[in-house]
């Protein structure tokens, strides 16, 4: 059976050469990279190159570059690391709706320490209004946090007015950049922002690696206190592998950023064209141009994600779903519903994201394959109207 | 795969799709907040299902559940099938992921409907038609029991506990316990 894997924002694999950079770190190469002996300082040298590449890939600085194990920690990191150490200046802190749930529930914890919150509404895009936020600062509000790209509908946020605009205001400004990172090009200097959270997983390195850049003077308190790894604000031994392979892949997103990204635009370009084209009542979800190049979404009316993402599975397809069912929680997505889309509809949510290896043959494959399964689920639907 | 080969043939291959036009009975249950929707159409003779229809929006589990609940049903008597019990489907389908556990009640919950809908229509209550309000099937049982729960949302009178909203998905749980039924969200007191 054919086999596509369309779920980039799930996770992508590890690079050959990725994988290779890890290796000697994983075996021969053990040392602690605190320790003073020279197996230490192996370690250290490698850890100090992977943080400059990574720097790198942002145009930071590697002193700006502090290693996480997700891109779920960076954001936690920066918003309750930025917003307590901002004790006597105010107590507000400002998300958008359609932000990865690590950092809702940042914010969400904030509350419980006395701090509060406000969601900024999005239009049926997934965009943030500038002008929303102009309204919803008071002197009050320490913090901004808006995400660079969304996972789910691929929409890309007009960061720089936004990071402008709190600049101006003197507030602390942090983007989730970890959908965008490695993937679009991501200037933290263009961007103006003080804090952004980027996550190797997501351009070809390894799960449980990721990193938190946080510009020069900005204070921010430790995320785990202890050693003094990190400059002291996240302690515990660094994962020397993963760090490596997050800087190795830093290294290839920057080399194969531009050629990636032209190959994955035709293939998403076709889908969001082909898809509609094919199958009727099928809505694309995000913005039609300010979107990830690599990411096509749709809801498909009157049927359910997790029953389309279990046939494509049959059929060698992976892909991405926003419905209720595949959430633990049983909620339709949250981005979804926030852009005004109603319950029904977001429980058929899709989403295909797609690999430097995926060709236009998997769109093809997928184009004559996906129809047949929503028909079949639609015949068994009872609010499918050709029903009635 | 999150299912089991029984639930995956069921969901591959769901037994008894479709609608009848002649129905003596129409069940409809939805939960549009989670996402599933069923309707049953059953015929009935001589107090017997000869027949059950259904149809389903929803999940794989969903629509197992519907498949399955439809195969027990058929040839029951409707005092039979009224007994069949959601931890029954889930068991008949060798078991369900727990935070799947909800579609088993609303399988049952869409066959009872459609057996007291046939019983309203012989009684006279309602007209020869089926319902057309979808019946919201969530928050009026006891996660644990299955004793209806009223007014008293707060107390469950069948096995006398206390029951409060699951923060992750609003179900009643038992306010002593920390993980949710419903949804399986877990830790729910910090």
């Amino acid at each position: 059976m054919r086999k596509a894997y369309l779920d980039h924002i799930a996770a992508t694999p590890l690079h050959p050469e990725v994988l290779e950079s890890m290796l000697p770190f994983l075996k021969e190469n053990h040392g602690n990279p605190q320790s003073l002996h020279s197996s230490g300082q192996v370690a250290l040298k490698a850890l100090e190159n992977a943080r400059e590449q990574v720097a790198e890939l942002i145009n930071a600085q590697p002193s700006e570059i502090y290693f996480t194990s997700s891109g779920s920690e960076s954001n936690n990191f920066a918003i309750k690391g930025f917003a307590l150490a901002q004790k006597s200046r105010g107590n507000q802190v400002i998300v958008s709706a359609v932000e990865h749930q690590s950092v809702l529930h940042s914010a969400q914890s904030l509350e419980k320490m006395g701090k509060t919150s406000i969601q900024l509404p999005v239009d049926k895009f997934g965009l943030v209004n500038p002008e929303d936020l102009k309204k919803a600062l008071t002197p009050e509000t320490i913090l901004v946090s808006i995400m660079l790209a969304n996972g789910e509908v691929g929409t890309i946020q007009p960061i720089v007015e936004i990071a402008d605009f709190c600049k101006e205001k003197g507030i602390l400004f942090h983007t989730d950049a970890v959908a965008a990172a490695g993937n679009i090009p991501v200037d933290v200097q263009d961007l103006g922002v003080d804090a952004l959270s980027l996550a190797g997983n997501q351009f070809y390195g390894p799960k449980g690696s990721a990193a938190l850049y946080v510009k020069k003077g900005k204070r921010i308190l430790p995320f785990i206190d202890g050693g003094i790894q990190e400059s002291g604000r996240r302690a515990g031994t660094e994962d020397v592998a993963g760090i490596v392979g997050l800087g190795r892949a830093a290294e290839l997103a920057r080399e194969h950023m531009q050629t990636r990204a032209e190959k994955a635009v035709l293939l998403r370009d076709t889908l969001l064209l082909g898809l509609p084209e094919r199958v009727k009542n099928v809505i694309v979800t995000g913005h039609p141009e300010k979107r990830l190049p690599f990411h096509a979404s749709f809801c498909i009316e009157y049927v359910e994600g997790e029953a389309m993402l279990l046939n494509l599975d049959m059929n060698g397809i992976s892909a991405s779903s926003g419905s209720a069912c595949t959430s633990r929680a049983l909620k339709a997505s949250h981005v979804l519903l926030a852009m005004g889309i109603d319950q029904t509809l977001a429980q058929g949510s899709l989403v295909f994201s797609f690999l430097e290896e995926n060709t236009m043959e998997d769109i093809e494959y997928l184009l004559d394959v996906f129809p047949p399964i929503i028909d079949r689920l639609r015949q068994m639907s009872p609010i499918y109207p050709g029903n009635l | 795969m999150i299912y089991s080969d029984k639930v995956m043939d069921h969901f591959q291959n769901p037994r008894n799709v479709g609608a009848i036009t002649d129905a003596d009975g129409v069940g409809k249950v939805g939960n549009p907040v989670c996402g599933d929707m069923m309707e049953f159409h059953i015929k009935v003779k001589d107090n017997r299902i000869t027949d059950v229809k259904f149809k389903t929006f929803g999940c794989g589990a969903a629509i197992a559940v519907s498949s399955i609940v439809s195969e027990m049903a058929m040839g029951k008597t409707l005092d039979e099938a009224m007994k069949i019990s959601n931890s029954q489907v889930a068991e008949e389908l060798g078991g369900l992921p727990k935070n799947k556990l909800h579609c088993s009640n609303l399988g049952a919950d869409a066959l009872h409907a459609a057996i007291e809908n046939y019983r309203d229509i012989a009684k006279g209550v309602v007209k020869d038609e089926p319902p057309k309000e979808v019946k919201e099937s969530e928050e009026c049982s006891c996660p644990y029991c299955e004793e209806t729960l009223d007014e008293e949302k707060g107390y469950c009178k069948g096995c006398h506990i206390e029951l409060v909203d699951c923060p992750e998905c609003g179900e009643p749980i038992n306010k002593k316990v920390d993980e949710c039924l419903h949804c399986g969200a877990t830790k729910i007191r910090v």
